[in-house]
Parts: C-alpha cells; sequence; structure tokens
C-alpha cells in the first residue's frame, strides 16, 4: 500500500481508479444479496472465490457500509461462552488476520489484546469457564488479575476506590481492533473486479415468491429475476423477511457509541466492562471510541440520549478517573436485530431460495468474513454447513437455542 | 426527551419506565399446544416498523403495566391505557 501512495503522492493530476463501479442493474441475477455491508458484500466476495458464481447483484438502500458495518467500536475477538460460537467466531478472526494479504487492502487489524473485567464473584466464574472453553478450542484466553491488568492498562483504576472495584479480567490477546470502513472496501473492491454488481441507492419493496420458491425482487429501480436472495439487513431484517413471509425471533434495538477528543496515546488495549455497560478502545488519530448496550426500548429510530452520554460518561470515569476533563466530540447509534439467545440465524429459511443472515445483534462485524463464506457456501451448496449448523433458522421450532448473553453481551 | 402518559399518573420522562416488549398474549389451552405454537409464542416476533402496541411498566411511579401504541420510527405515543380483557394484539 505504502508504494501504491508514493507513486500516487508524484501522479498528483490522476485520481486513483475506483475501487468499485456503477453499472446498469440487469433483470435478473443468479443471486441478490440484499444489504451492503460488510457481511453481504463478503459473502458477494465468497461466491465468486470459492464457487465461481459471479451472477451476482449487492442491493444497498442508502450507501455501501452506511449500516452496522460503519457504526460498530471496530472490536475483533473470539472468546465466547459456548464451543458453538468459540468455534465459528475464532474462524472469523483467522480470516481477519489473513485478510490484508488476502485482499491486498491495509485493514489496519491491530491485534492488541482484549480485557474484559470482572467487578463481582460471578462475573469471575463465568470468566473461569469461557477462558477454560476456549482453551480447549486452542483460543488464546486467561483469567487475570488486578497486578497484570495495571500492567497492560496503568490508567484503569484497579484500586478498592469504585463502587464496583475490578477483581480480575479475561485476557484475550489475539483480540483487536480494525478498520471497519475498509473492510467494507476490500471486499467491494473485490465482489466488483469478479463481476458482482453493486448497486447503492436501490430499496428493495416486495418479495415475490411462488409455491414456496423465491421468484425475484420488486425494487424502487424495477423488478429483479433471483435465482437466490439473501437477507442480510440487520437491523432492519424482519421488515425484508415479512415480504417473503418468513417469521423471525427478532426485536430491533437501537445502540449508541460515541467518541472523545483525540488524547496521547495511553490506552491500547481494548477494555470491556459488562457491569459497567461499557467497552473502549483508542483509535490511531487518538479518540477513545465507545460504546454501550443496547437502548431500553426497541425502535427503529437512531436519534442518540442524553440518558446515554450521562451513563456512559460516568462509567467511564468509575474505569479511568483521569478523564474527567475530556469532552466527547460525536454520539451516533446503528441498529440492532436482537435474538433471544444473542446468537444469529444464519441459512436456509422454509421458503426455497430465501436465506437469511440476520440476528446479528451487537457482535455482527467480528463475523463479517466468516458469515460471507459459510453463506456463500449454503447459498452454492443449497444445505447448511457444519460450522453454521448450530445457527439454523430452525433452532427455535426445535428449542435448541444457543446461549451467548453470557459473552456476546455487555448490560446483562 | 420521550414523554410517554402513564394511565394512571399522567406525563412522565421515559427514563420512569420499563418497556415490556410488544403485546403478545399467551396462547390459551397451553396443554394441547404444539412445540412449534410455543415457539411461535416465545421466540417469534412482529418487530414492526411503525405504530406497535406494547407493554410498558411504570416502574419509578405507580408500578402498574399498561399498553402504549407507539410508532417505532418517529416515537410518537398516540395513546396509552390499562390492559382489557377484549385486547387483541395487532397485525394477527
Amino acid at each position: 500500500m505504502s508504494w501504491k501512495l508514493i507513486k500516487q503522492a508524484l501522479n498528483g493530476s490522476k485520481p486513483l481508479p475506483r475501487m468499485w463501479h456503477e453499472r446498469p442493474i440487469k433483470n435478473s441475477y443468479d443471486v441478490v444479496i440484499i444489504g451492503g455491508g460488510a457481511h453481504g458484500l463478503a459473502c458477494a466476495y465468497y461466491l465468486i472465490k470459492d464457487h465461481g458464481i459471479t451472477d451476482v447483484a449487492v442491493l444497498e438502500q442508502s450507501y455501501i457500509g452506511a449500516g452496522g458495518s460503519g457504526r460498530n467500536t471496530t472490536i475483533i475477538r473470539s472468546n465466547y461462552l459456548t464451543p458453538e460460537g468459540v468455534q465459528f467466531y475464532d474462524e472469523s478472526l483467522k480470516l481477519y488476520e489473513q485478510m490484508s494479504i488476502d485482499l491486498d487492502y491495509n485493514v489496519m487489524f491491530s491485534q492488541r489484546g482484549h480485557l474484559t473485567l470482572a467487578h463481582t464473584d460471578g462475573s469471575i466464574r463465568t470468566m473461569r469457564r469461557r477462558a477454560e472453553v476456549n482453551q480447549i478450542q486452542g483460543v488464546d484466553t486467561r483469567l487475570i488479575f488486578p497486578d497484570e491488568i495495571k500492567k497492560l492498562a496503568p490508567y484503569l483504576d484497579v484500586s478498592d476506590r469504585p463502587r464496583f472495584p475490578i477483581l480480575a479480567a479475561l485476557y484475550h490477546p489475539p483480540g483487536g481492533v480494525i478498520r471497519h470502513d475498509a473492510v467494507v472496501w476490500a471486499y467491494a473492491h473485490h465482489a466488483d473486479a469478479g463481476g458482482a454488481h453493486i448497486h447503492q441507492g436501490v430499496r428493495v419493496k416486495d418479495i415475490r415468491v411462488t409455491n414456496g420458491v423465491v421468484n425475484g425482487v420488486e425494487t424502487t429501480h424495477g423488478y429483479i429475476k433471483a435465482g437466490a436472495i439473501l437477507n442480510a439487513t440487520a437491523g432492519w431484517c424482519t421488515t425484508i423477511a415479512d415480504m417473503a413471509g418468513v417469521r423471525l425471533p427478532i426485536t430491533t434495538f437501537p445502540l449508541q457509541a460515541s467518541v472523545t477528543e483525540a488524547l496521547k496515546p495511553f490506552l491500547n488495549v481494548v477494555v470491556v466492562s459488562g457491569s459497567l455497560h461499557v467497552y473502549v478502545s483508542q483509535t490511531d488519530r487518538g479518540e477513545l471510541i465507545m460504546g454501550a448496550s443496547v437502548d431500553p426500548f426497541a425502535q427503529y429510530n437512531m436519534r442518540g440520549s442524553l440518558a446515554y452520554l450521562e451513563g456512559i460518561g460516568g462509567h467511564m470515569l468509575e474505569l479511568f478517573p483521569m478523564l474527567s476533563k475530556v469532552s466527547m466530540r460525536r454520539q451516533w447509534a446503528g441498529l440492532c436485530d436482537m435474538t433471544p439467545d444473542y446468537s444469529p440465524i444464519m441459512g436456509v429459511t422454509p421458503v426455497e431460495g430465501f436465506y437469511v443472515d440476520v440476528g446479528w445483534g451487537t457482535y455482527g462485524f467480528k463475523a463479517s468474513p466468516i458469515a460471507g463464506k459459510t453463506l456463500a457456501e449454503a447459498i452454492a451448496t443449497r444445505s447448511t454447513p457444519e460450522l453454521i449448523r448450530p445457527f439454523r433458522y430452525s433452532r427455535f421450532n426445535e428449542h435448541a437455542l444457543v446461549g451467548e448473553k453470557g459473552a456476546a453481551a455487555v448490560g446483562h | 426527551m420521550l414523554l410517554i402518559d402513564c394511565p394512571n399518573c399522567g406525563r412522565r420522562s421515559v427514563q420512569e419506565y420499563n418497556y415490556g416488549g410488544e403485546y403478545n398474549p399467551r396462547p390459551e389451552n397451553a396443554m394441547e399446544r404444539t412445540d412449534v405454537e410455543w415457539a411461535e409464542y416465545i421466540y417469534m416476533r412482529d418487530n414492526k416498523w411503525g405504530l406497535q402496541k406494547e407493554w410498558w411498566y411504570h416502574q419509578s411511579g405507580c408500578g402498574l403495566w399498561f399498553l402504549a401504541e407507539r410508532h417505532t420510527q418517529s416515537n410518537e405515543v398516540l395513546k396509552t391505557y390499562f390492559w382489557q380483557k377484549n385486547d387483541v394484539p395487532q397485525g394477527k
């Protein structure tokens, strides 16, 4: 990348070539992916790369990466609670580790280590269990105590001053942060180069289903025939599934995040506290980027609230008292499609040719590569790959849930 | 700030209330229901974009549960009222 930059600096008058192109909308595609976020674009990329299916359209109602892919706090980790969850997210982390090389695109993955703080005996018990489950699966996670926490994050208050003192932490060295826009752009670039069409500003109005098989999508730009349709629309997934007549066990909640002004580098790990509803890391620009748990009631509105700022401000000062004079600069929200068990829903549905990649709640971004890869396999083979079998749509009717609340959520 | 009219206490800040989810009555004749019917009741949700009939609990006030009709995009609350026996879920 740096060599490209030097060449471009000496070649100032000519703009860089476009990373993806606007193409005319065809009236038929083999696969139509609804939702141009990291998941949808990754799926398009893997359909081309792994299965040679190039007749693919990605429909995005806004611009690509406008939803959760551009609104998350960029944290990557695989220290989940259930063996199914750990295996799945660890495959994703491995793909992220290789992404800059595989896609020849600098996604700036910084594996700086990830700390989940325990403020109660109950949390320590859960973390011991998570550490054991992780180690059995070959994932580097262990329980550490205040002396070691202090070395990793010197400005963290590990004294007994706070109302809920830090008693221990789950340390996950491979965890870190990544540049989320670059992930979206890298997938978009390679999907486009491989023959997929990326249509921005195209909204799906209806899905036509005949005799239980999908036929195509009605859009703001006309009817498009489709052999297979993937619903990868996160917070809006219920509105799309309704069009195909597929019921989803999902409730949409906004989640708010914010950044502070830029500070000198002082925090080189990701710090998460479930009890205090906060996760924070320092960006390369020096800003602290932080997020909370989902808002207290379901809605599709992404307006920020003062209650969020007061809450996260207070909790941040419990962790880092020296930030008391630092100002918050921006605040935003994204929509989270929450499932009852805090695990996603992936693969086939009762409507033939209608696939879902939904229920990603507050943990979708870190799964983008593996979700794209396994969904591409599901669409190409019209079956469910073993890795995502636990996350199948039918698990709800079978009452076989994959409970990840203890590891996927803050604020429980 | 969102204000909600408690049918008992009047107009209060949303922070006084707890959200109770969309109105989804328990199936009758529980013993005769199949696993799939229970899954529909326990897990499946309308998650409407638009007007939704839902439960609220006035936690920092009178402590009563009531129903509200709220738009999930604009957050406009059209009406609030106590549950009555003939209340039907929306869109069913």
